[in-house]
């Protein structure tokens, strides 16, 4: 499938070196990327006449357990002027979950971004305000790791002080 | 007359309060209907800071589904936007078909578009109507709420359910229509709904105090809400004609003839005029999708993916297990990673999903569209009086439900 889609070639071509892996699977252009440069590359992916990405419509992490690099960081953008979508994922060793933060990008990608430090400890650098959303400060672990059991119990809290 | 009195000082600092003052609002308080919390600074009664908290309606959907079944997910979307959950259903099954390449009959394709264009209509009603109560105008929430009880029987006799629906299945839906249902729909569509529609549009659309006191209240300009991941009637309201029925059609949408409105100021009036519009266009679009809704089956004819005729389960053993194995494994998805949107009442809904095989998903990320809308409350309300707080986060309409997940 790929070289059919406009967004993953032009991807390619600016960023030769950091796209690890490509492909279109159920009409879902998607773009593995390196870490590195990603906040370079979401900015690209924002600001190029031919894609203008004006839309963070969606972020989370997977936990592929027992794989490395365990986690996976992924971008769902979307175009108002293009009509198209693009999904940009970057792979996060387990002992090295960190990421630049994209807030300069898109000011709306803050609380995705929360949520996924909550629900799987992935640390965005450089984030204005990186702390628990859905789950309280004192809440141990990060849930949607696939490691953390289901059933597991965390202590009751009272009332803040 | 007398002349206004200042409480500021000519230097501009307050004089009457030396310092902002700090308040708490919510999680349990009548006006944000919701398990939602703020915390406010306040100069007077102008807000100088928002911080939104949320989470206390969290049930932890995505770590439940990845110990589920693809069809044990369906009644967990009922939970999501609780106040349309038809339409989550259609979002979750068209995400999940996408994954399998199933291309569901003609007939559950206009089914589906005609349960979220009433989902749509329901929806839009709850938000005008309490957004109203919480602005003191208790006789629309009453005036909506005739037709959603209408709307709710119909939804009774086609589920068995008003509230947790859990209607769509991979591959089609869970029964037929009804015998008489369509001609039952299109009495309430024909009758009860627009006429409580024009009667709310009399008591509001041109009523001085209700203009006044929503114009300005809450506004945003289009560039700053596609920054903050605005969709939906929020989005419109701000001037960005952004709907996925006409954008990225998908089941028959591209068939039908409807407008998308969109507003100006992106404040809480334009919120309100986009939300009545969009529902005298849902009823365009059922009236168009009932005139042309095919016959034929309701679901595939694919034994892979949709239990077996109960005769069948009862009469020969290839029934019986593949029933046996349908519930207790799952149905059998392929590998891969998924993205598929729907325009929900409120916006973008989204499902990630990624599949590793087998009778249940390895991951399913929702994208609810009130998150990114409820991130947006302090943009919309900064420097502005308390008690638009309150007005504008009725008309941006919350779900805790698909918020917290």
């Amino acid at each position: 499938m790929s070289g059919v889609s406009v967004v993953l070639d032009r991807l390619r071509e600016r960023f030769p070196g950091e796209v690890v892996s490509t492909h279109s699977n159920f009409g879902d252009d998607t773009a593995l990327v390196r870490r590195e440069r990603i906040v370079e590359i979401l900015a690209f992916l924002r600001d190029d006449p031919e894609l203008l990405f004006g839309f963070a419509m969606d972020l989370t992490g997977v936990d592929y357990l027992g794989e490395t690099p365990r986690f996976e960081v992924v971008y769902h953008l979307y175009s108002l002027e293009r009509k198209h979508r693009v999904r940009i994922k970057v792979r996060l060793h387990e002992d090295d979950p960190v990421i630049d933060t994209a807030v300069s990008v898109w000011p709306g990608i803050d609380w995705y971004e929360r949520e996924a430090w909550d629900m799987y400890g992935i640390v965005f650098r450089g984030h204005p305000n990186l702390k628990r959303i859905l789950l309280y400060e004192a809440f141990e672990g990060h849930p949607l790791r696939k490691d953390y059991p289901k059933a597991k119990r965390q202590p009751t809290i009272g009332p803040e002080e | 007359m007398a002349e206004p009195v200042d409480i500021r000082t000519s230097e501009g600092t307050p004089d009457l309060q030396a310092e902002p003052m700090r308040i708490n609002i919510g999680p349990s308080h009548p006006a944000t209907h919701a398990t939602l919390r703020f915390h406010a600074t306040l100069d007077g009664e102008t807000i100088l800071d928002l911080e939104p908290e949320f989470g206390y309606l969290h049930r932890g959907f995505e770590k439940e589904s990845e110990a589920a079944t693809w069809t044990q997910v369906i009644p967990y979307t009922d939970r999501l936007n609780y106040v349309s959950p038809l339409m989550n259903n259609v979002g979750y099954a068209m995400a999940v078909e996408k994954l399998c390449g199933i291309e569901i009959t003609e007939r559950c394709k206009y089914v589906r578009v005609i349960i979220s264009e009433l989902s749509r209509i329901i929806d839009h009603m709850v938000c005008i109507g309490t957004n109203m109560v919480d602005l003191g105008a208790l006789t629309n929430f009453w005036y909506f709420w005739k037709p959603r009880e209408e709307v709710y029987k119909l939804i009774e006799e086609l589920c068995g359910q008003r509230l947790t629906t859990a209607y769509t299945r991979i591959g089609g839906a869970m029964a037929d229509l009804p015998e008489g249902w369509t001609d039952r729909l299109l009495a309430v569509c024909r009758g009860v709904i627009p006429e409580c529609i024009a009667d709310v549009n009399a008591l509001l659309t041109k009523n001085r105090i209700f203009i006044e006191r929503t114009m300005g209240a809450g506004p945003i300009t289009a560039k700053d809400a596609v920054a903050l991941g605005f969709t939906g009637p929020c989005l419109r309201a701000a001037g960005v004609p952004l709907d996925l029925r006409k954008d990225e059609p998908y089941l028959v949408y591209d068939r039908f003839d409807f407008d998308i409105p969109i507003g100006e100021a992106g404040d809480t009036c334009d919120r309100y005029m986009v939300r009545m519009e969009e529902m005298r266009q849902s009823l365009r679009i059922i009236e168009q999708a009932v005139a042309a809704l095919p016959g034929g089956p309701i679901n595939i004819d694919d034994p892979r993916f949709l239990l077996p005729a109960k005769a069948q389960v009862y009469e020969n053993i290839e029934g019986l297990m593949n029933h046996f194995k349908f519930i207790m494994e799952g149905i059998q998805v392929p590998a891969g990673e998924v993205y598929s949107a729907t325009e929900a009442a409120n916006g973008e809904l989204g499902f990630y999903i990624v599949s590793r095989g087998g009778g249940g998903p390895y991951k399913i990320k929702v994208r609810p569209p009130c998150f990114p809308l409820f991130q947006g409350i302090p943009h919309l309300v900064k420097g502005q009086m308390i008690a638009d707080l309150i007005a504008v986060l009725g008309s941006v309409n919350i779900i805790a439900g698909e918020l917290d997940r």
